[in-house]
């Protein structure tokens, strides 16, 4: 493995790709289209280049592999870079994501085609790069780095009230990341090191871990979001270009989930434990307050950030219930929601695109002129209404089984929210796609052109496929979570038998 | 043999599906502005809402119809004679089977497997199923005729029967689960398959979404389970089961019988799929479907899966009489209280649907008293004449060219003489007249809730009785009334005709099922030959069956004097007297609204529940999120940054700057912060 740095290649290459852009020169129309060939060229390879991460990766070893480790910074920092269970799907998710989005922002954007082929690139190394680094320093500048391209993609590419929507995520994520900052510094003061692998069994003082723990849920509550640091999404949402939303809600999203599992249930255990109903009582107002805020709304893509919290809040429930079930169930349903939500987002687009309207009203009866799109929105409309068959299912089935056994009352809150996801999901199909053709400008729209066939057909077959047979993302990362949950469990009675010592 | 079983089905609704999906791609490839604007012209409204169909776009028929058709119907046929060669095996050759497929879930100690579970109760579903959603197949060639969109009808059609075979199939709780909201989504499908009508798509959501708060309970219960057992696995849970007697669980700071708590909470989705008294109100406004769908759907095999689910899980409910009572109360109220709205609708679909909605209602005090395998002969025999009524009532609405209106019937007799002829051996049938079908299932339930031992047995045989005179009364005021006296509506009268064979061979077979599926099964499913039949996919103390042959004389002939009075009285109203019940209507005009706008329940429901969700979703979105959160976080601290801000700057690249700028910040101090701690190395 020392031979090819395939880690560091996968984070990378699409930076390369980048710099090929900028390189670019000539005519506007030749520069506009060898923009997006070689955008799609990179995030292609890049993606088959993770694909060999995925197929040499070994599902039975706990530890980091890939691993990749130099002196940088003249000595003072350390490139440190791997992958285990829990973040190779990430990774896979991210890469797959990528040429789908370059795909779908084939046409519809004609303004400074360059730079936002390559904002979308440099964007992705530093998701990659999120997921695999190993070093705090390193993951801090690739975490908080990656809201750059982001806010240039709202600000730039986005609607009317971009200002307001970049604003507003700019606040949110600052509060978040100055206090993870500090608690980076106090780790590495108390623990004398960044490398995560280290981090990973160090013990922190109790009452550290309670600082250290909130510091960097004010990041990653942020991120995910949770209730009630959730309101920029919907407003985010509305003002990003489709494929900016599909990227947010797939992945930079994920982020804070990551995060959870990467830093605050590992390193702070029994901060974890102790604020845990705390998390409980968030998700369950999450799943339900969201669901019914997404029942009451207008605008299709709020209605669909909206659900994205509310699944979002399924995921922090599994993941501080700290059962094997709950933790893998909440990995799996963040690479399902990527899937899920990143698809109904393009949905969504499709129609944006025709009609430039995302207003719920403004549709009706699609389905006499659109067939294809309606069979394909009525399956990641399932899917997020959590159908067993569908990917959406597992994720849901398992954070909620898993919770259940430490804590039943959330577990039966928070399965309200399958209820109501049911009562916006069909309300929202119903509205769109049912119904009579009869608002008179819409008798012209077109079904699915081959390129949105393209880009759907391999999330329909992932949504499928992961519903029946989850099995491939479930195995990756089983050895991966049985580790987390027996050092939490560890961490958790050693705690307990020193509280009686004492 | 199995697989093909379960398999075929779907494999037809794949190719029905491929070629719905390829014709409607070809129907828009051409000049599609031009092709849009008369469409948009096309197909007035017709207010009128108890009109089948009549109001469908004027297509052509779609690309395929008819392939779509005979693969679909054949795989179905071939899946049916497979079914009955497995009933015959299983049943009577005593070949239990576990058909493991592949692993679904796996994680940590919870295992998920696709596997086909094969035993008595299995092959009496996969025969009831297959059977009736063949002769729907082929019943719906006739009556779908002219529907422009039959591919995808039949896709739906077929897809159902998988799901539902996966159902009951189904060798753990995730895969009934899985099944359970299958049939569901066909339901909505099917329900709504006439999406340009208003109505249909409300009804399909109302059927799925209150079909989901029974979903709430059932997987709470699967969940339950795990906890107490850990495993979803029926053959691990039942091993387990009688070691969780005495167990409580947690449940909100009430310490809950275990297996009380796991059995209530499946029952919730038991009383939501099979339209149980609070969760029925789906199933009157599903019959905004097809008629083949209600026929098939929502009578014979959908609406009996949760009759077929407490059976499965008999070991548990065997174990917990608490919930077993409670499964008999709300059998016996639903029995009764379905009956009664039965009496005064007027839309020939909904009166058959409250009827099933109330045999529903007997199969579960059968449940409720521990007489699994007697709620299982009704089901298997309701299956035959529940069917027929239903695709007997589509083929009088064909006859009025969509016309649903009893009212507006009569007369019908002469017309479509082998219409009329089956509808009765039906209604015969259901009434429970002797020796038909009805008569052997219905009866013994009644004397089983006689014999039962629980708290609400004897109010269930109260309940059942006064229900089996109601039964009688409503079901030939739909006979009388729609195919004896006068013609209300001479030009459809005039016009009606007898439907075509392909119809009537579906009708003349259900009616032979009717009359036939009773007595000769009589022995097996409430009779002595039980055990053996049904071996250990039920579990039935012997004592219940043994008390159901010791009931007084009196017990035994009630139920016919009730259905014989029930019978007088139709008669009497609706043939001889026809003034009588408008009279009666007048008198008691406040009970006869009651009971015409089913107890008030939609709108009971309506203020209860639906406006005080939405209005707390607006509250909290637009207080919630909007005046709270953003208010005191980033709006408030945003009007103050702002006007700093703007002053300096150009905004948008502003916000930028200062967040990569901050960042920048950070990285450089947290580089400084090591440089003086002394880095790593």
């Amino acid at each position: 493995m020392a031979s090819w740095p395939i880690l560091s290649l996968t984070t990378f290459l699409p930076l390369v790709g980048a710099l090929f852009i900028l390189a670019l020169r000539g005519e506007d129309e030749t520069i506009k289209r060898n923009a997006r060939w070689v955008a799609l060229w990179a995030t292609l390879v890049t993606f088959a280049v993770s694909l060999i991460l995925w197929w040499r990766f070994d599902p039975a070893l706990p530890e980091f592999q890939f691993v990749e480790k130099h002196a940088w910074l003249g000595g003072y920092g350390t490139y440190h870079m791997g992958v285990d269970g829990i973040s190779l799907p990430f990774v896979i998710l991210t890469t797959a994501l990528m040429p789908l989005c370059i795909v779908a922002s084939w046409l519809t954007i004609e303004n400074r085609v360059k730079e936002y082929m390559v904002a979308f690139l440099v964007l992705e190394t530093l998701m990659v790069g999120t997921f695999s680094a190993l070093d705090l320093v390193l993951f801090y500048l690739f975490f908080e780095g990656g809201l750059i391209p982001m806010f240039l993609i709202i600000g730039v590419w986005g609607g009317p009230r971009r200002v307001y929507a970049s604003f507003k995520f700019f606040l949110y994520t600052l509060l978040g990341s100055v206090l993870m900052l500090l608690a980076i510094m106090a780790m590495y003061w108390q623990a004398k090191t960044t490398d995560i692998t280290v981090l990973l069994h160090y013990s922190f003082p109790r009452d550290m871990q309670s600082w250290l723990w909130l510091a960097f849920l004010a990041s990653f509550a942020v991120k995910l979001p949770m209730w009630p640091v959730h309101t920029w999404l919907p407003d985010a949402h509305v003002e990003a270009p489709t494929a900016g939303s599909v990227i947010l809600a797939a992945i930079l999203l994920k982020m804070g989930g990551y995060g959870f599992l990467r830093f605050s249930l590992p390193m702070f255990p029994i901060a974890s434990h102790d604020y845990a109903p705390m998390m409980f009582a968030l998700s369950v107002v999450a799943i339900v307050y969201t669901s019914l805020v997404a029942l009451v709304q207008e605008d299709m893509k709020k209605l669909i950030a909206y659900s994205s919290v509310a699944h979002m809040g399924f995921v922090t429930m599994g993941i501080f219930a700290a059962t094997t079930q709950g933790v893998a169930g909440g990995i799996f349903q963040m690479v399902s929601h990527g899937i899920v939500s990143g698809a109904l987002f393009l949905c969504v687009g499709v129609v944006y695109d025709r009609m430039h309207t995302r207003e719920i009203a403004a549709y009706g009866g699609l389905v006499n002129r659109m067939p294809a799109y309606a069979a394909v929105f009525m399956v990641f409309t399932l899917a997020n209404v959590g159908l067993p068959g569908t990917s959406g299912f597992v994720g849901e089935f398992l954070t909620l089984i898993g919770t259940f056994k430490v804590n039943a009352a959330v577990a039966t809150l928070a399965t309200i929210g399958v209820i109501l996801s049911a009562c916006y999901a069909l309300w929202l199909y119903r509205k769109v796609i049912f119904g009579k053709l009869e608002k008179p400008n819409l008798a012209g729209i077109t079904d699915l052109g081959y390129r949105e066939v393209a880009i759907f057909v391999p999330l329909l077959v992932l949504t499928i496929l992961l519903g029946v047979y989850p099995k491939p993302v479930l195995d990756i990362s089983a050895t991966s979570v049985s580790a987390l949950i027996d050092g939490y469990q560890q961490a958790i009675g050693a705690a307990k038998s020193a509280a009686l010592v004492k | 043999m199995y697989q093909t079983i379960v398999f075929l089905p779907l494999l037809g609704a794949i190719i029905a599906g491929a070629i719905a999906l390829y014709g409607a791609r070809l129907r828009f490839a051409g000049d599609v502005a031009a092709a849009g604007h008369d469409h948009a012209h096309a197909a007035p409204h017709d207010a009128d809402h108890t009109h089948d169909a009549h109001d469908a776009p004027q297509e052509p028929a779609a690309l395929g119809s008819r392939a779509a058709e005979v693969i679909t119907t054949s795989f179905l046929f071939i899946a049916m004679v497979l079914s009955w060669l497995a009933f015959a095996r299983v049943g009577f050759g005593h070949y239990d089977e576990r058909v493991a497929l592949f692993g679904w879930i796996v994680s940590g100690d919870l295992k998920i497997d696709w596997a086909l579970r094969i035993d008595t109760l299995t092959a009496v579903m996969l025969v009831v199923v297959t059977t009736v959603s063949a002769l729907v197949h082929l019943y719906s060639v006739g009556y779908m005729a002219e529907e422009p969109y039959r591919p995808r009808f039949f896709s739906y059609l077929s897809f159902f029967t998988f799901a539902m075979l996966a159902l009951v199939t189904a060798d753990n709780l995730a895969q009934l689960f899985f099944g359970w909201e299958g049939v569901g989504l066909a339901s909505y499908l099917l329900i709504g398959f006439w999406y340009y009508k208003p109505e249909a798509n409300a009804a399909a959501i109302k059927a799925f979404v209150v079909n989901r708060i029974g979903d709430f309970g059932f997987a709470l219960g699967i969940f339950a389970v795990f906890m107490m057992t850990g495993s979803i696995d029926l053959d691990t849970v039942f091993a387990q089961a009688p070691a969780l007697t005495g167990k409580t669980i947690d449940f909100f700071g009430w310490h809950a019988d275990a297996l009380t708590l796991i059995c209530l909470l499946l029952f919730m989705g038991a009383m939501g799929k099979s339209a149980q008294f609070l969760l029925h109100t789906w199933l009157p406004d599903a019959m905004e479907g097809p008629t083949p769908v209600s026929a098939l759907i929502h009578a014979a095999t959908m609406v009996t899966a949760g009759v077929f689910m407490v059976a499965r899980l008999s070991p548990l409910f065997e174990l917990a009489p608490n919930a077993a009572a409670f499964v008999t109360l709300v059998g016996a109220t639903t029995a009764f209280f379905a009956a009664t709205v039965g009496l005064v609708q007027n839309d020939i679909k909904r009166i058959v649907a409250y009827s099933t909605c109330s045999q529903l209602g007997y199969m579960f005090v059968a449940m409720g008293v521990g007489a699994y395998s007697v709620g299982m002969f009704h089901l298997f025999t309701h299956a035959f004449f529940k069917a027929l009524l239903f695709l007997g009532s589509g083929s009088v609405i064909m006859a009025m060219h969509h016309e649903q209106d009893i009212r507006k019937m009569g007369g019908l007799r002469a017309k479509i003489p082998f219409t009329y002829w089956t509808m009765v051996i039906g209604t015969l049938a259901l009434t429970g007249f002797p020796l038909t079908a009805g008569y052997f299932s219905k009866d013994a339930i009644i004397e089983a809730a006689y014999s039962g031992k629980n708290a609400f047995a004897f109010y269930a045989f109260l309940m059942t009785v006064a229900a089996a005179c109601l039964t009688s009364f409503y079901s030939w005021r739909l006979i009388f009334k729609t195919f004896h006296g006068e013609p209300h509506d001479k030009e459809h009268h005039e016009a009606a005709h007898e439907s075509p064979p392909v119809i009537l061979i579906p009708l003349g077979a259900l009616a032979t099922g009717s009359i036939l599926a009773g007595l000769p099964f009589k022995e097996y499913f409430a009779g002595h030959h039980i055990e053996e039949f049904f071996r250990e996919s039920l579990k039935q103390s012997g004592e219940i069956v043994e008390a159901m042959h010791h009931v007084p004389i009196v017990v035994v002939w009630l139920p016919t004097l009730m259905m014989s009075t029930g019978f007088l009285i139709a008669w009497h109203f609706y043939i001889r007297r026809p003034d009588i019940p408008v009279e009666l209507a007048r008198q008691h005009d406040v009970l006869y609204r009651f009971l015409l706008n089913k107890w008030y329940f939609d709108e009971i429901y309506d203020v209860l529940i639906v406006r005080p969700l939405l209005w707390l979703g607006r509250l909290l979105w637009k207080g919630g999120d909007g005046i709270v959160i953003d208010g005191l976080g980033p709006d408030g601290v945003s009007a103050r940054v702002l006007d700093v801000t703007r002053n300096v700057m150009r905004l948008q690249t502003g916000y930028l700057y200062h967040y990569a700028f901050a960042m920048l910040i950070g990285a450089a101090l947290l580089i400084t912060w090591f440089m003086f701690a002394g880095g790593p190395h």
